[in-house]
């Protein structure tokens, strides 16, 4: 098989009600979009732990995708806006960190809106092309290798100065 | 909660070519040597349906064969066939919830254009799901009974006719009624098509039975104002409007209004859209359900100075039904099961201001002109103008809010039938020559087509093109004549038609606070506004709100026929989910792990049912089950990691995550 172009890779978590659905309908009303993001359902957009975020950083994505209902129509009538708080709080932590805004992204999106998970997904794919790879776990390991050379460096350092020492 | 299974994990993996929906897009053959070579999978196949009987057996078979303890479904949205896939599993003795469904149709197959990607996603959905199941556990489903009563909100034909569905059935049914009387936009209506029978002769019947039946509670003036609650018990707040007239003394006698110090009926008439005048007390329509009287506080003397004479309470003696002082009451009611059935709003012409409807007076709405032809209508059933005049020439304009860029795309469906039909009785009422100017004929169903043949037949002018402008005849004597322009498009000419009043048969639309019933009732809508079915062909009357049922112009425009048939298609759900007494819920529901938890307390104002309480003997957070909705807002939120929730628990997250990026 021919080696295949860097392709940005998206982990999405869609609530089960709005969301999910509207993916499903744009599935039904056959609307094309690029095929980079890969669904986990949940329930509600307020299940998703920051951790899942991540970890799918940390294990290779390019951006993560979070898709809920619109404010006011949660089915659990208000997830949603703790997701939107836990949200805020994750994307300046992420940004602390290196990682762009635009990679972690939070949409509402109804069960009615098929072409809003087109637009955005397309949307997506297109800005973190423009971004490249974030290759967190590429990142982690070269940050391994230098703490590791470091860590020789400063063996080496110590070895030399007990020598001197001993002189 | 541990797994209580400690054999070693076999998962069957089970590829849906869903005829070539799937197999079309996807390198099936691909995915399958791939998932066989993933840990866990004992087994992998392709199947042409998996859904069908036979697709079932192969996993039964399978399940049977080859020891398998997991099963996953690379086929349709879970949505779709989850319950299919969990029920064939356990029928041979598999705990269903060990069974899990990857969507690479709606997803994948059906979204997406290379192939090449489309395949790759797919293996790493299907990675995904192989570690994923690899943690599932054994799970049961939780009983809740369903209560017996039903709420059924709005009674036109829809409503009405559910209700008296259940009621038959021995159904204690709850109708609520915005308007003072029932009947709906149908009660207006003067004939039906295709069979011309008279809308008030097929439908007051039903309504004195929804009047007079022992299991209906009927509300007319009232409105739903909060649903709490879940499928099988709800709990339902109603408010109850003033009439100003005492509903159990009232006798509808009718010489109050008689009495009304208004001689003559003054103010704009709401049942008749304003074309005819009533008084401030005022029964709707003769055969309003029920049959009585209300008072408009905005026109009634006594409301507005407090000097007037009450000539009406005078007449109405010892009955003393009337009542200044009442005050709006609310009532709460406790039902297993609703039915929607609010109906839709008839389009504002107002819109699309070169029809010139509202600025020239022989300009009317189709539902207007239904008033003017019924024989209990403002004129007594003449087709006459606002002067007073039969009108000579009529034009009718089809598609009026509907299939149209600026204002609706969709088609009303009724129009092109209901359009023919007016055009048949105001020819038939006033002789006068009759123009339908249309885009496209639409006549479907059962003896449609032969009565739109029929109305050509009759020497109705046929003119296919969008009309363009309505104006003032300019030349002498015209006396509020108008004229249409318009292109006949067959003969691709300009004309000019001069008619003496213009019918415009407007579309059907959501209710102006159709998405206030929505979120009241927990329900979706689609892009038009109307109200989403849970599945437009397999599940049409049902909603995303379970328990909650759709029936009539609500979920879209319908005529009669296919409203009544939803109707009782949504009591036959309703009558469903009573007769087996309970539903089985989604064992998704969170817990505590109680040696983790802290006692922090951080997720007990996170519910929203109030599930979580603080166990202050044991300091521990504590979940009631059957309060958990499972929407999994605590577990997120848990800083000790100590809440679980069944079927999303963070390992099988977390597994999902790693999963569809291990695929390269």
């Amino acid at each position: 098989m021919p080696e295949r172009e860097w392709q940005p890779r998206i982990v999405a978590f869609f609530c089960n009600w709005c969301t999910y659905t509207a993916a499903d309908l744009a599935g039904v009303s056959r609307m094309k979009y690029p095929p980079n993001g890969c669904v986990i359902r949940l329930m509600c957009s307020g299940r998703l732990d920051p951790q899942l975020v991540l970890t799918a950083f940390a294990r290779g994505a390019d951006g993560v995708l979070i898709g809920g209902c619109h404010p006011g129509d949660c089915h659990y009538v208000e997830g949603n806006y703790k997701t939107l708080r836990r949200f805020r709080l994750l994307s300046r932590l992420l940004q602390e960190l290196g990682i762009e805004e635009e990679r972690l992204r939070l949409e509402w999106i109804s069960a009615a809106e098929g072409e809003k998970i087109r637009h955005v997904v397309t949307d997506m794919v297109e800005k973190l092309r423009t971004l490249g790879p974030l290759n967190l776990p590429g990142r982690h390991e070269e940050w391994d290798k230098e703490i590791e050379a470091l860590a020789h460096e400063a063996q080496a350092h110590e070895r030399e100065e007990a020598m001197s020492y001993a002189h | 909660m541990k797994p209580t299974n400690n054999e070693p994990v076999r998962i069957g993996f089970y590829i849906c070519h869903c005829g070539t929906n799937i197999a079309g897009a996807l390198d099936l053959a691909d995915v399958v040597k791939y998932a066989a070579t993933l840990p866990d999978v004992a087994l992998a196949r392709d199947y042409k349906y998996m859904c069908s009987d036979p697709g079932q057996e192969l996993i039964q078979r399978d399940i049977r064969d080859h020891n398998l303890n997991r099963i996953i479904v690379a086929a349709c949205s879970p949505l779709m066939h989850e319950r299919t896939f969990r029920n064939a599993t356990e029928k041979v003795g598999l705990n269903p919830f060990y069974c899990h469904m990857v969507n690479i149709r709606e997803h994948d197959a059906w979204v997406h254009t290379d192939r090449v990607e489309a395949t790759a996603k797919a293996k790493a959905l299907a990675h995904a799901a192989v570690r994923r199941v690899a943690l599932h556990k054994p799970l049961e489903t939780k009983k809740v009974p369903i209560h017996g009563d039903v709420l059924v909100v709005g009674a036109g034909i829809a409503g009405i006719h559910a209700a008296l569905t259940l009621a038959n059935a021995g159904k204690r049914v709850y109708l609520v009624e915005r308007e003072p009387t029932i009947g709906g936009h149908m009660a207006k209506f003067d004939k039906t098509f295709p069979t011309l029978d008279c809308a008030a002769c097929i439908l007051t019947p039903k309504m004195s039975a929804v009047g007079t039946h022992a299991n209906i509670t009927l509300w007319t003036y009232s409105e739903v104002t909060k649903v709490d609650g879940y499928i099988g018990n709800f709990d339902v707040t109603v408010k109850r409007k003033p009439r100003y007239v005492i509903e159990d003394t009232c006798t509808g006698c009718l010489e109050c209004i008689e009495a009304c110090i208004y001689r003559e009926p003054k103010f704009a008439d709401e049942f008749n859209l304003g074309l005819g005048k009533r008084k401030p007390i005022y029964l709707p329509f003769p055969q309003a359900t029920p049959p009585l009287v209300l008072i408009d506080p905005e026109t009634c003397i006594e409301f507005k100075t407090g000097k007037c004479k009450k000539t009406c309470v005078e007449i109405c003696a010892d009955r003393r039904a009337i009542d200044f002082k009442q005050q709006e009451e609310t009532q709460q009611i406790h039902v297993g099961t609703i039915i929607i059935a609010t109906g839709f709003r008839v389009f504002d012409a107002r819109r699309i201001p070169y029809y010139g409807y509202g600025v020239y007076p022989n300009v009317y709405n189709a539902l207007e002109v239904e008033r003017l032809l019924n024989a209990a209508g403002p004129t007594g059933g003449e087709v006459i103008l606002r002067d007073g005049k039969k009108p000579r020439s009529v034009g009718i304009i089809h598609c009026v809010g509907s299939r149209d860029e600026n204002t609706n795309r969709y088609c009303s469906r009724v129009c092109c039938l209901y359009s023919l039909k007016l055009a048949h009785l105001i020819k038939e009422h006033t002789g006068a020559q009759v123009h339908n100017f249309y885009i496209d004929i639409r006549t479907p169903g059962k003896s449609m087509e032969e009565f739109y043949n029929r109305v050509a037949e009759e020497g109705v002018d046929l003119v296919r093109g969008k009309v363009a402008d309505v104006y003032p005849d300019p030349s002498d004597g015209a006396n509020g004549r108008l004229v249409l322009q318009v292109e006949d498009t067959l003969s691709s000419r300009i004309l000019k038609v001069p008619v003496d009043m213009v019918v415009l048969a407007t579309g059907l639309e959501p209710q102006a606070d159709a998405q206030e019933i929505r979120r009241l009732f927990n329900m979706s809508c689609g892009a038009e506004g109307f109200f989403l079915e849970r599945h437009p062909k397999l599940a049409p009357v049902n909603t995303f709100a379970d328990g909650v049922f759709l029936a009539g112009c609500c979920q879209g425009p319908k005529d009669i026929p296919d409203t009544v048939a939803q109707a009782g298609a949504a009591a036959a759900e309703a009558l469903s989910l009573i007769v087996r007494g309970y539903t089985e819920q989604e064992p998704n529901t969170a817990y505590v792990v109680e040696e983790d938890c802290s006692g922090c307390k951080s997720c007990v104002p996170l519910c929203p049912y109030t599930a979580i309480s603080f166990d202050a003997g044991k300091k521990k957070a504590k979940i009631n089950e059957a309060l958990c909705k499972g929407c999994g807002v605590c577990v997120a939120s848990c800083p000790s990691g100590s809440i679980g929730q069944n079927l999303f628990e963070d390992d099988q997250l977390l597994s999902e995550v790693e999963g569809v990026l291990t695929y390269a």
